[in-house]
């Protein structure tokens, strides 16, 4: 049996489909989190049925492509739970209308209930079923309430068929099924409703989002640093280095088994950094530079998603985002870059036309450093100084302007207007901010360790083979004549279709200049997408806008890095 | 008086009496609950022509500038 859940976009489908599922999904406060689809099963009176999680939509007239997925899901559907957001019943109950003309059954959960009371709704439920004539399951996915009854209703509902109706009919209906059912006491306007609103008036909103976005990056870096300072970095030396140190021992000091486990000794002993073998830097990299970087902005953006505040952001920026070709919304997939490239990439699906996702995708690609590049970035020019850092950043963010100008101008159509709802603030449910923290940081351990183990690998072997020398030589006008690098970084450069962190950690070998070290950085952040994203690239925007988006990658990273190695 | 989405100042209310938009943008619009007859807030109206955040029943919705021109609605 196949189970939809359908509603309207950030109304807690996500977090009731891992309550029925048991299996985690990321959910977050803003509308659009789920663009793809998410299955699962589930157990109704001891048998196995699928549960399909829907993109949200608003209607079954599909304006969108995530709402053209959702009218095409209800063809194979057998039951739908329809999840209903309790404190938004005007909104709400269209779909659910739309829905019971449909010849299946429907279940409608009433989620959000735990939110009802404080915001002075009450709902009378029976008459609600009456009206609907359907299960109606008050739920909570925060707590876990009512998702026992829903799992119970399904079986018992049936597909009520009622007449199908105009859509004046459908609004009028709805109106008077609130008009009956909701009772609205007064409440008072509570502190954080005003800071709501002032979030995105003009004035009041640019300094919220300054101070937001300044304290975000200070905490994240706090965290970050404080990580790997008191925990990882001592867990390396003090424990896991004596170990090594015997084996090395173990395998003679050199040779080539040493070479690809150990790698180079530094003045007799292991140095994480530059060693570059599977067991030294090779894990050090990911889990001591990396992974604490991960944990630090996953947690914040986590925290930011979650309250509601980048929809408000979105509003903010919409003015300036048109002048790049997009609109306000665009940020949001834009912030998720800050992560990773891939989910970011995948995000641009909530932007209306083919124009703007190309320019976003390719943005975020080009100007957007990951939390991998940024780890890499902060350790390697962190010692150097916090300027040359901002060097980095400003270049990209000039980079990320300038570019998305240009584009604007020369690629045909109008960027689409912004059309968004603005999700009350929430506070973030700890054990869902935990819960999906660490399935993003499991994502990063499972997908990156093993990419940066066998790059790291297959990189030792080809260098004992000296096949690099001859490359490097081949390359070395572009490498040393534009971008001013020792010809060997050109062995890094390649490194970074793979891992960009890896990539950035063989930089640390060659003992650069703080300038080379900011145009490395530069150029690698901008130049070939890792494989992970040059995938996704792939399949979101097609062969041909691939191959013109990574050529624009390409030509601009040579130009920009040969722009740095000049004027600095 | 009749006026469009845009013209109403901070925290004015007005009915909606038209959308003066194509099929596309008055469908996408309906379906977030702005049809005409409904009660609108404005809470914020952006500098430069920026998008307009409106009040319809209980939801927020932002609203780009060229979209909230074609909305006409009967201020009080
Ligand atoms: N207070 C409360 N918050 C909820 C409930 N269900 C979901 N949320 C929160 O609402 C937001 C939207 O949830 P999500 O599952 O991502 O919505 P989806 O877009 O419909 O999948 C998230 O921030 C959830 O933590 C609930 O029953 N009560």
């Amino acid at each position: 049996m196949k189970t939809l859940l359908m509603g309207n976009p950030n109304v807690g489908k996500s977090v009731i489909f891992s309550r029925l599922t048991g299996i985690n999904v990321i959910s977050s406060n803003y509308p659009g989190t789920t663009v793809g689809f998410t299955q699962g099963f589930m157990k109704i009176g001891g048998e196995s049925a699928q549960v399909i999680d829907v993109p949200g939509t608003y209607t079954l007239e599909p304006a969108c492509e995530a709402e053209e997925i959702a009218s095409k899901f209800l063809e194979m559907g057998d039951v739908v739970i329809n999840v209903v957001d309790a404190t938004n019943l005007e909104r709400n109950l269209y779909l659910t209308l739309e829905l019971l003309e449909q010849d299946i059954p429907v279940v409608v959960a009433l989620n959000l209930w735990d939110e009802t009371r404080h915001r002075g709704i009450e709902i009378d439920l029976d008459r609600l079923r009456t009206l609907l004539e359907a299960p109606v399951i008050p739920t909570s996915g925060l707590t876990g309430q009512g998702i026992k009854d829903l799992v119970e209703s399904i079986t018992s509902a049936r597909s009520s068929r009622r007449v199908q109706k105009s859509r004046e009919e459908r609004w009028g209906e709805v109106g008077r099924i609130v008009k009956e059912v909701q009772r609205l006491s007064h409440r008072h306007h509570r502190w954080f409703e005003r800071l709501e609103d002032a979030s995105v008036k003009p004035v009041g909103g640019f300094i919220m989002a300054l101070a937001i976005l300044a304290s975000s990056f200070y905490v994240i870096r706090l965290i970050g640093e404080s990580l790997i300072k008191f925990i990882l970095d001592p867990l390396f030396q003090n424990i896991w280095k004596p170990y090594l140190m015997k084996l090395s021992g173990l395998l003679g000091s050199e040779g080539f088994f040493h070479g690809i486990f150990i790698g180079k000794l530094f003045e007799g002993t292991i140095s994480f950094t530059q060693s570059f073998g599977l067991l030294s830097s090779g894990l050090y990299v990911p889990l001591a530079m990396v992974l604490p970087y991960i944990i630090s902005f996953y947690f914040i953006l986590g925290i930011i998603e979650d309250t509601g505040y980048l929809p408000r952001l979105a509003v903010l920026l919409d003015t300036t985002m048109h002048k790049l070709g997009l609109h306000g919304y665009a940020i949001i997939p834009t912030m998720l870059g800050f992560g990773c490239n891939v989910p970011a990439i995948l995000a641009t699906r909530v932007l209306e036309s083919r124009r703007e996702r190309f320019i976003a995708s390719t943005l975020i690609a080009i100007a957007v450093p990951c939390t991998s590049s940024q780890a890499m970035i902060f350790g390697l020019l962190g010692k150097e100084g916090g300027r040359y850092i901002a060097l980095v950043y400003l270049t990209l963010l000039i980079v990320w302007i300038l570019l998305g100008f240009v584009l604007n101008r020369l690629m045909k159509g109008l960027s689409p207007e912004l059309l968004i709802e603005i999700p009350p603030y929430r506070m973030p449910p700890i054990r869902l901010l935990v819960q999906k923290l660490w399935l993003r940081i499991r994502g990063f351990i499972i997908e990156a360790v093993p990419i940066i183990l066998a790059a790291v690998m297959v990189i030792n072997i080809l260098f004992n083979f000296g096949i690099f020398g001859i490359i490097a030589d081949v390359t070395s006008p572009l490498i040393t004549g534009v971008l001013g690098l020792p010809k060997e970084a050109v062995v890094a450069l390649i490194l970074g279709f793979f891992r960009k962190d890896a990539a950035l950690g063989m930089l640390a070998l060659l003992t650069l200049t703080p300038k080379q070290l900011v145009v490395g950085s530069v150029f690698l952040t901008m130049s070939f997408p890792c494989i992970a994203t040059f995938a996704v690239l792939f399949s979101e925007l097609g062969v041909k806008n691939l191959i013109k988006s990574v050529a624009l990658m390409i030509t601009l990273a040579f130009s920009v890095g040969g722009l740095l190695n000049l004027i600095l | 008086m009749e006026k469009a989405l845009t013209e109403l100042k901070n925290n004015e209310c007005g009915i909606i009496a038209t959308i003066q938009g194509g099929r596309g943008v008055t469908d996408r619009l309906n379906a977030l609950g702005i049809i005409p007859g409904k009660k609108v807030t404005n809470i914020s109206s952006s500098p430069f022509h920026g998008p307009v955040t409106i009040q319809v029943d209980r939801t927020k919705i932002a609203i780009g500038y060229g979209m909230a021109e074609k909305i006409i609605v009967l201020a009080e």
